[in-house]
């Protein structure tokens, strides 16, 4: 099987602080490390691979920086690492990262199967994964939280929620974004350290994909970070235990009050 | 300190150090209380290739030395001296196969120690031979092209869980120790059975079985090195395996020191932290002292013995004698730093003060230790005066 795996370097965030008078993240001197969710794809890919054979590359779209993260995901167990760096990517919202990391999957020849982590632990959206499937015209699962089983052309998986899962069965090639619950990735080994550090890494800039300019990096973005932020706790809210006809008086005025409506 | 460690020394204790803190310590006192055999730690080993370390490359290894095999024991050590002995056994098992095994022998067998696959395990004492070990009496007679090994081996840590066991018979019993050899069995060979796990003070997650043999029909090949050989191949064994014992007690010296200093800083009485009084303070500087010279002995030991060493005995013996003693001391201090509290199972100390006086015990005693140096001072002296 070949499998690819998406990850990204996040700063640790158990050690990032916001800037509470810009809003910002405050990254300085805080360590780069795999993204914790895309540790539990790494350790599925590399599972899967032993249970049936074939290659697991790593892909990450990064500053050059990033190719320690990958050099990481070599140490656990991957055979291959991509890194999708190019001034022109930089800046990138979830869309035009989709965009571009699909363009680079489709210049990596046979795949059969995407993994990616749930979400980001910096950005939280959940987005890339999917739209990823999406961009490259692959069915997906989110939220894998187990792989019943690989038959030829499918494999049937379990989609978390809240309350109990779901058993899909999912055609290949297609995409999955897994949950912690899948697994328990392993720590790095001694062979796999040293080979990391020996490993090549396969750079795949601008000029190497078929994409448009307009749809690149900060520029080609449609959406824009406008602010980041705490969220501030919610208030306890008020109940009223009334006849519902009066209490939907009181709810409509109260919102007017508000200039809600 | 700085030692200097190579960069592939580095990531050894780095990744020692990581499976002591996340697969270790959660589950230290639980394997401890329910005298439970670490196999899933022991697999956690073997996927980050921590078997691979003293074992040479042509057999999958990573071809390091007793200097990488003991920086990987210290880690384990300071979370738990029960599972550091369950890995380092296994080469303690292994080395009588490594310094005088035949090519087939290593080719047969290194590979999956290398892997973690196998563990292994070294039986040398029996009920009425101890420190005495020529006293042995199991033996091995030659029938056409096998061995039959009878008699009983006691207290052989990995018993029932290793696959490969190294075990010392009597191949020629006029000859008394020099009619000593060494054999490898593996379990479940015919006539080869394990007593019932023993009921310990400490490393209580380590398993110690007595190995019985009746009848037990092994292929002459298994011979390591040629008859007569035994204590050669045990003594040259222990000589590479004690520093690992010296390793062992660094770790649980350090791993008892950096609870009793984090305690000794919070832990107020007479309205400041104990700490401040004096007499904690130089407990807890003669514990850290002894520590780092127990550390920078046992290091250079390594290292002399890496450097292919012909005379090791004494230096090896140094090594156990002192990293035992020094954390039987400082287990038993710090125990005294946290007071009553250490007294209890809640904190770690009550378990490593218990697991720490093995180290005075197995692999020769401390006193045999110094009965080794002395004589080979003995030896050593008399050829400067010729
Ligand atoms: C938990 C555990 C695990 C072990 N694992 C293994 C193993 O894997 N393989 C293996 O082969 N063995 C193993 N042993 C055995 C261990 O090596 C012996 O217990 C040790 O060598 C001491 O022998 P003994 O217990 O018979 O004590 P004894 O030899 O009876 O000694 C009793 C006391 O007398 C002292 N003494 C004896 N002779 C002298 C002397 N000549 N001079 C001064 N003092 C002396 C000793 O120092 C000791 O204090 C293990 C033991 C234990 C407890």
């Amino acid at each position: 099987m070949q499998i690819v795996v998406c990850i990204k370097q996040v700063p640790d965030t158990t050690k990032v602080k916001i800037n509470p008078e810009t809003n910002t993240l405050m990254r300085e001197g805080v360590e780069s490390i795999i993204n914790p969710f895309d540790l539990y794809a790494i350790e599925e890919a590399v599972r899967l691979k032993e249970a049936h054979g074939g290659v697991v590359k790593v892909v990450t779209m990064g500053p050059p920086q990033a190719g320690s993260a990958l050099r990481e995901a070599i140490a656990l167990g991957a055979d291959e690492a991509v890194l999708v760096s190019d001034r022109a990517f930089a800046g990138a919202d979830t869309w035009v990262t989709a965009y571009t990391l699909a363009a680079a999957i489709r210049t990596l020849g046979q795949v059969d199967l995407i993994l990616c982590g749930k979400q980001a632990i910096d950005g939280d959206t959940a987005q890339v994964g999917p739209s990823l499937a999406d961009q490259l015209n692959i069915p997906f699962v989110a939220f894998v939280r187990k792989v019943r089983e690989v038959a030829d052309g499918s494999m049937v998986v379990e989609r978390m929620f809240e309350e109990g899962y779901e058993v899909v069965r999912l055609p290949i090639p297609g995409l999955m974004t897994v949950v912690k619950e899948i697994n328990e990735p392993r720590l790095p080994s001694l062979k796999g350290k040293m080979r990391a550090k020996k490993a090549e890494i396969f750079t795949i800039d601008r000029s190497a994909l078929d994409v448009e300019d307009a749809f690149l990096g900060l520029d080609g973005s449609p959406t824009r970070v406008v602010k980041i932020f705490s969220p501030e706790l919610k208030k306890a809210g008020e109940k009223w235990e009334e006849d519902p006809g009066e209490m939907a008086a009181k709810l409509v005025a109260n919102l007017r009050d508000q200039k809600i409506i | 300190m700085d030692y200097f460690l190579t960069e592939e020394q580095q990531e050894i204790r780095e990744i020692a150090r990581q499976i002591a803190e996340e697969k270790i310590v959660p589950v230290r006192e639980e394997l401890d209380e329910k005298e439970e055999f670490p196999a899933e730690i022991m697999n956690v080993c073997a996927q980050s290739d921590l078997f691979a370390v003293p074992i040479p490359e042509e057999y999958g290894g990573l071809g390091g030395g007793v200097m990488e095999m003991s920086l990987a024991v210290e880690e384990l050590s300071k979370a738990c001296l029960g599972v550091s002995v369950t890995y380092a056994a296994t080469f303690l098992g292994s080395y009588p196969i490594l310094l005088f095994g035949s090519d087939d022998q290593k080719a047969k067998y290194l590979p999956d120690i290398a892997t973690g696959e196998k563990l292994g395990a070294f039986g040398l004492t029996e009920a009425n031979a101890g420190s005495d070990a020529g006293g042995i009496r199991t033996t091995a007679v030659k029938d056409g092209d096998s061995y039959i090994l009878n008699g009983t081996k006691q207290w052989i840590t990995n018993g029932g869980e290793a696959e490969i066991y190294t075990v010392i018979a009597l191949t020629d019993r006029s000859r008394g120790p020099r009619g000593a050899s060494a054999f490898i069995v593996e379990k479940d060979t015919p006539g080869f059975s394990f007593g019932k796990k023993e009921k310990k003070m400490g490393i209580r997650a380590s398993a110690t079985r007595e190995l019985v043999f009746e009848d037990c029909r092994i292929p002459a090949e298994n011979l390591i090195s040629k008859e007569g050989m035994g204590f050669m191949v045990a003594m040259k064994t222990l000589d590479m395996s004690r520093p690992g014992i010296a390793a062992q007690g660094v770790g649980i010296a350090q791993g008892a020191l950096d609870v009793a200093v984090n305690y000794a800083r919070e832990r107020r009485q007479f309205g400041q932290p104990i700490i401040g009084f004096q007499a904690v303070q130089h407990m807890l500087a003669d514990m850290a002292t002894k520590t780092e010279a127990a550390r920078a002995l046992t290091y250079a030991v390594a290292r002399y013995i890496d450097s292919d060493a012909k005379e090791v005995s004494k230096v090896s013996a140094m090594t156990k004698l002192f990293g035992a003693d020094v954390a039987m001391e400082v287990t038993t201090n710090a125990v005294q730093v946290l007071g009553g509290y250490g007294y209890m199972r809640e904190y770690p100390v009550e378990k490593m003060m218990r697991d720490a006086k093995i180290l005075q015990i197995y692999e020769g005693t401390n006193q045999i230790q110094r009965n080794v140096i002395g004589a080979a001072l003995i030896k050593e002296y008399a050829q400067k005066k010729s």
